[in-house]
């Protein structure tokens, strides 16, 4: 396997979307290929962050303004 | 009754939820606007990249979904179907500020950055840790407000917000393909940019 090969499949691998014997093709070539195997942890890595950490909040203070006006509007016929 | 109940079960809280909604109950309207309004208003500011637009995406959005829920249909899940609407207004609050110039979730995609892994030192264990919370997000929020934005909601469907690849297409109107290639490069071009920040010193480096 190439490492653009791989590279194809990183998302595939990343959500868990291979077969069991694509799966151990890809780890083959992992073992052998440490920027593979390093853009794989990175990749996860990134995608764990974004997920964990709100790049945007929205304060209390601005909710409740919003849901008060949705719901007046809701109310009386938007 | 067993496998009536088993149905019951099944089907996903939202549903009672819209139906009260839709024979006048504003209340459970709230319950809605309540579990979703943070998620809305993430997706609106990374396609508009504007506190003001946001909030009013969200306002927007739900007062939208109210008026129309009759039109709901119902095999899709609210969510998604809320998250269209949220696509449209947040595209159309765009449009406004470039000044009538048209916006599509496809601008700016042709590029050729990040499709080849070009930093591949490995990062520090837990790299967010070397960074106060408030750095951190500035970090974050800057490395993703770089990439085109065809590709940054894409990410943030698919991968902050959990959408399965064949809801953020429907949800945009893109193709499965389309959404798959888009993630990937999405993927990449972000890894690539937090590895400025990320990757491991070598001895001596600050």
């Amino acid at each position: 396997m190439t490492c653009t090969e791989f590279l194809a499949l990183l998302d595939e691998l990343i959500d868990d979307d291979v077969s069991a014997q694509m799966r151990s093709e890809l780890q083959e070539h992992m073992q052998g290929c440490e920027h593979c195997e390093v853009t794989l942890s990175t990749t996860r890595k990134t995608i764990e962050i974004y997920r964990s950490h709100e790049v945007y909040e929205l304060p209390d203070s601005v909710r409740e303004r919003l849901h008060v006006a949705i719901i007046a509007r809701c109310k009386h016929g938007c | 009754m067993a496998t009536i109940q088993l149905q019951e079960n099944e089907q996903h809280p939202d549903v009672a939820l819209v139906a009260s909604a839709r024979s006048g109950d504003v209340q459970a309207f709230e319950t809605l606007v309540n579990k979703y309004d943070r998620q809305i208003f993430r997706i609106a500011q990374h396609i508009t990249q504007n506190r003001e637009d946001a909030q009013d995406v969200v306002q927007d959005a739900f007062l939208k979904a109210y008026e129309k829920l009759d039109q709901f249909q119902g095999n899709s899940k609210f969510y998604t179907w809320l998250v269209r609407i949220a696509v449209n207004e947040s595209l159309m609050r765009l449009r406004k500020r470039r000044t009538g110039k048209m916006v599509s979730i496809d601008d700016d995609i042709e590029t050729e950055e990040g499709s080849v892994p070009r930093d591949l030192a490995d990062w520090s264990p837990n790299p967010e840790q070397n960074y106060g919370q408030a750095e951190l997000a500035e970090i974050l929020r800057k490395t993703i407000q770089g990439l085109p934005h065809g590709f940054r909601i894409v990410f943030v469907l698919r991968d902050v917000d959990g959408l399965s690849t064949e809801e953020t297409a429907e949800t945009l109107g893109l193709s499965v393909p389309a959404v798959k290639s888009r993630l990937l490069r999405a993927r990449l071009q972000l890894r690539e940019r937090l590895s400025r920040y990320f990757r491991k010193k070598k001895a001596g480096e600050k």
